[in-house]
């Protein structure tokens, strides 16, 4: 290689690396000038997107608003109380999919009552499925205790899924942020969302128990599963979060099963000797009017659960019972 | 097929089972989790389990006896499982080899001679095996800190497991947390990196259980040896020499561990696995100077009351170290945990967590209960951690004994601490907010948190009376925030002390609940006291168990307002707190 060999070899050499230059300087200011933000972080951080759950609730049909069925076999009450109200097919179409919310708070078994009997959930599927046939059936919660303990321990999750339903375990991408309009509390607040995206009608199912903070934990108080997050700090103003959860949350029908009454230590239970049979189910279009019913197994008037008056001025239902004229049955 | 490939095949197949039983370790139904699946059973088959809880206990616990098949196959055929079996020496094996797959023959061979240093195995496996077998002067098992078999399943099953599963969680719902495990990680990445200087650098110089296998095999009857006394000193024999035990010439059996690299080298098949010692000469026993032996036989025995002169053991003890249920008093459960993990991993709520430091050195990577961690204390109903403890170091216990119920009434439940409420951060006690989210969350029954009524007055919660109708009272002062009283929680309070539910209301009204009437109607002029009605926890001592339930609940969520201290525990009587009835 000669001198000048070099310098030529130089030359084109420089050329090349100076485009790679000019090239690198563009990228950096390209990237600069994309990136570019005269702001900084504002002080809310980084908005949500919110999501609103869908209305599942039908058009009222008077006088067949509520049922109490009386009777010890809760397959039997459950089969009549919905019977009495139209029938399941009143409240599930063909090839709809349904959303079952049972109350499965705690990983305790299901003679103890503290979370609603597998067998209620099984039949309901089985109504949903086989007499209403509907496509899919999902039961789901976000329970206290741990989840998969929960499902298992209370015997819900083997009995609906024998009985063909989907069990949803609340994974954490299953909760989205809501604020509930009109709401004090429900402010951009996690909720499980995703399972009841999907769904076009929605049950709730609870048990009837003892709840030293409100009195007494049913149809309103199970959809307190459906709240993510630190939920616990709602307990500073539990008649307030009720009742918001009863105008977020509108259900086609609830079950309120009072078959066996948690009296006392509740809502965990623990003891068969916290139970009382009832002997009662109460199926409802109305949560309010299932719940203001409900309270009296639990030897509580109306105005014992100020939650109760709460949802009734938002509009959510009604704690006179008698103006829905409820219908009545027994099975011996 | 060639012997170096069965070799593989069988390195394969073990390092899969070994992650398959990590991922299996679920509790639940599905055909993978934990129905039957034997998760313990590399832990079983390691003999440095087994002896180790022979020199602290004096007994032989059953699931280890899995270990004396490791023993005998070891003693017949040398350190097979070191090559063939143990999950961490494929993974040393896997990464020296691609660590180092580019280098020369002769750099290979170099790489893989024998050295000196390789004796420090034997030095850790004295130490720890000292620290252990002198019970009257404080005996404790610290083999699980190197022990390769509870090392890699502590990292998989506590850290790489998590990290995978996290973005799919289909192992576990949500999120496994476990606290320090950065450290668990950091061992064992600095163990297979190690692999990239010297192939299986962690078999060769540190593995304690290898060393232990050392011994074993000095009297293997077949090993591996030249078949002829002379050969043309190629050295390839030593190229690929997993243990760095010199095959080419005087070879070490207790370094050897069988894989058969040498074998396949030899392009004159001079080196065969008989019962003929190696012609070219075998040293068998392993390289260790009387001098270090003594050194770390003392150090051992000196080592445990050093670290016990913190005092951890006694009054020093520290009220964090809340053991799973079941688990033996701390002196006895320190003589039995191999720090394996497997209580964490199965845990279904995640509570259970590897211990740090600074409840003493001993106790690092030994199961806690963090209740601010996982999905809800610990599970009234639940006794996984007992049943898969693979030393017994919590003991396998029932329900029954769990709960205190049947044959175990008199004993009553077991305790693992007790609840305090700090009434300065507690809302109803400090800041007159309702709240007892504890209380709820009991889960016995009757409860051991119970709760006490209490009215108390609120900031600037005295008005005066300006004119009062049927269920209204009008105040003066038009400053209260609209909707502040109508909670439910509220109440208001008149001059002869009657007290009335306020059900509604605006800046200057307070409108009384609908079931109440008034006796007296308030008279304009005079005063009335607006309180906030709280429900007071309280812990019954008796009837917590410390499960823990109520302090992972509780709403104040940075230091809990409700915290479980180990005094009362069951298992120690000397931390006890209550009187025996």
């Amino acid at each position: 290689m000669t001198e000048e060999n070099d310098r030529n070899f130089g030359r084109r050499r420089f050329l090349a690396r100076a485009a790679k230059a000019g090239i690198s300087i563009a990228a950096a200011a390209g990237a600069s000038y994309l990136l570019y933000d005269s702001k900084g972080p504002g002080a809310g951080g980084k908005a949500k997107e919110l999501v609103t759950l869908p209305d599942f609730s039908l058009p009222a049909r008077p006088g067949q608003t509520i049922s109490v069925v009386k009777g010890s076999d809760r397959i039997r009450t459950l089969n009549k109380a919905i019977e009495l109200l139209g029938g399941i097919e009143r409240f599930i179409r063909p090839g709809e999919t349904v959303a079952i919310k049972p109350n499965v708070a705690f990983a305790s078994p299901p003679m103890l009552a503290a979370t609603t009997h597998p067998d209620l959930v099984a039949e309901l599927v089985r109504l949903c499925l086989n007499k209403a046939r509907a496509k899919k059936v999902i039961v789901t919660d976000n329970p206290i205790n741990d989840p998969a303990s929960c499902f298992a321990l209370s015997g819900i999750g083997k009995a609906a899924s024998q009985a063909g339903a989907k069990i949803i375990l609340p994974k954490a991408h299953l909760f989205r942020h809501t604020t509930l309009a009109g709401g004090k509390l429900i402010k951009d607040w996690p909720v499980f969302y995703e399972p009841f995206a999907g769904a076009d009608k929605l049950i709730g199912i609870a048990p009837v128990k003892d709840h030293h903070r409100s009195a007494a934990s049913m149809t309103m108080k199970n959809f307190y599963g459906l709240l993510g997050g630190r939920r616990n700090i709602f307990h500073q103003d539990i008649n307030t979060i009720i009742a918001e959860l009863a105008m977020m949350v509108r259900p086609t029908l609830v079950i309120l099963d009072g078959t066996e009454v948690m009296m006392t230590n509740g809502p965990t239970g623990g003891s068969v000797s916290d139970l009382r049979r009832a002997n009662t189910l109460i199926a409802s279009t109305d949560m309010v009017a299932a719940d203001s019913y409900g309270c009296g197994l639990l030897d509580l008037k109306v105005t014992d659960l100020p939650y109760l008056a709460k949802a009734q001025s938002a509009g959510v239902g009604t704690t006179d019972i008698d103006s829905l004229k409820p219908i009545f049955a027994t099975i011996s | 097929m060639k012997i170096v490939t069965t070799r593989r095949i069988s390195q394969t197949f073990f390092f899969s089972i070994f992650v398959w039983f990590c991922i299996v370790g679920t509790v639940g139904q599905k055909w993978w989790q934990l129905r039957g699946w034997p998760i313990n059973w590399f832990l079983q088959l390691d003999p440095l389990v087994a002896i180790g809880t022979i020199l602290t206990t004096h007994t032989f616990y059953r699931p280890l006896l899995w270990a004396l098949a490791t023993i005998i196959l070891t003693i017949v055929f040398g350190r097979f499982f070191c090559s063939w079996v143990c999950p961490f020496g494929s993974l040393h094996h896997f990464t020296g080899f691609l660590g180092n797959r580019r280098k020369s023959a002769a750099q290979k061979i170099q790489l893989n001679k024998y050295r000196r240093a390789q004796c420090i195995k034997y030095f850790v496996l004295v130490l720890f095996l000292s620290m252990a077998a002198f019970p009257s002067l404080a005996a404790t098992l610290q083999t699980g800190l190197l022990d390769p078999i509870p090392l890699i399943t502590r990292s998989f099953n506590l850290v790489l497991l998590p990290i995978a599963d996290s973005p799919v969680s289909f192992v576990s719902i949500a999120q496994r947390f476990y606290e320090g495990a950065w450290l668990i990680l950091a061992v064992f990445l600095t163990a297979v990196f190690l692999n990239l200087l010297i192939p299986r650098f962690y078999c060769r110089f540190i593995c304690p259980l290898g060393a232990l296998f050392a011994i074993f095999s000095r009297f293997a009857i077949w090993r591996i040896g030249k078949r002829e006394k002379e050969c043309i000193d190629c050295k390839l024999c030593e190229k690929a020499c997993e243990g760095g035990c010199g095959p080419a010439g005087n070879i070490r059996i207790s370094e050897c561990v069988l894989c058969f690299n040498c074998r396949q080298d030899c392009k004159d098949e001079l080196i065969g696995y008989q019962t003929q010692s190696s012609l070219a000469g075998e040293v068998t026993n392993p390289d260790i100077s009387r001098r270090g032996f003594v050194l770390s036989l003392a150090g051992g025995i000196f080592a445990v009351p050093a670290v016990r002169l913190s005092g951890k053991l006694a009054g020093n003890w520290h009220y964090k170290v809340i053991r799973p249920p079941g688990a033996l008093a701390e002196e006895e459960f320190l003589k039995r945990c191999i720090k394996c993990g497997q209580c964490m991993r199965l845990c279904p709520t995640n509570v259970i967590q590897p211990s740090g430091i600074e409840a003493g050195l001993e106790n690092l990577w030994t199961p806690v209960l963090n209740n601010r961690i996982g999905s809800s204390g610990c599970q009234l109903n639940c006794t996984a951690c007992g049943q898969i403890c693979p030393t017994s170091a919590i003991r396998p216990i029932t329900l029954a004994e769990k709960l205190g119920t049947d044959e175990f009434s008199d004993a009553g439940p077991i305790k693992l601490g007790t609840a305090f409420f700090d009434r300065g951060r507690c809302l109803p006690w400090a800041m007159d907010k309702p709240c007892i989210v504890c209380q709820e969350n009991c889960p016995l029954s009757p409860k051991a948190i119970y709760t006490r009524e209490y009215f108390s007055t609120v900031r600037d919660g005295i008005f005066t009376v300006k004119r009062a109708v049927d269920k209204t009272i009008e105040t003066v002062e038009e400053t209260i925030a609209p909707g502040k009283f109508a909670t439910g929680d509220y109440y208001c309070i008149s001059e002869d002390g009657e007290r009335s539910k306020i059900a509604a209301n605006t800046e200057n009204t307070l409108v009384i609940s609908a079931d109440k009437r008034f006796g007296k109607i308030p008279a304009a002029g005079g005063k009335i006291e607006v309180q906030v009605r709280l429900q007071r926890p309280y812990v019954d001592i008796e009837k917590c168990t410390g499960c823990g339930v109520c302090e992972h609940e509780c709403p104040v969520s940075g230091r809990r307002a409700v915290r479980v201290s180990a005094e009362g525990e069951t298992r120690s009587a000397d931390r006890a707190l209550l009187l025996k009835r």
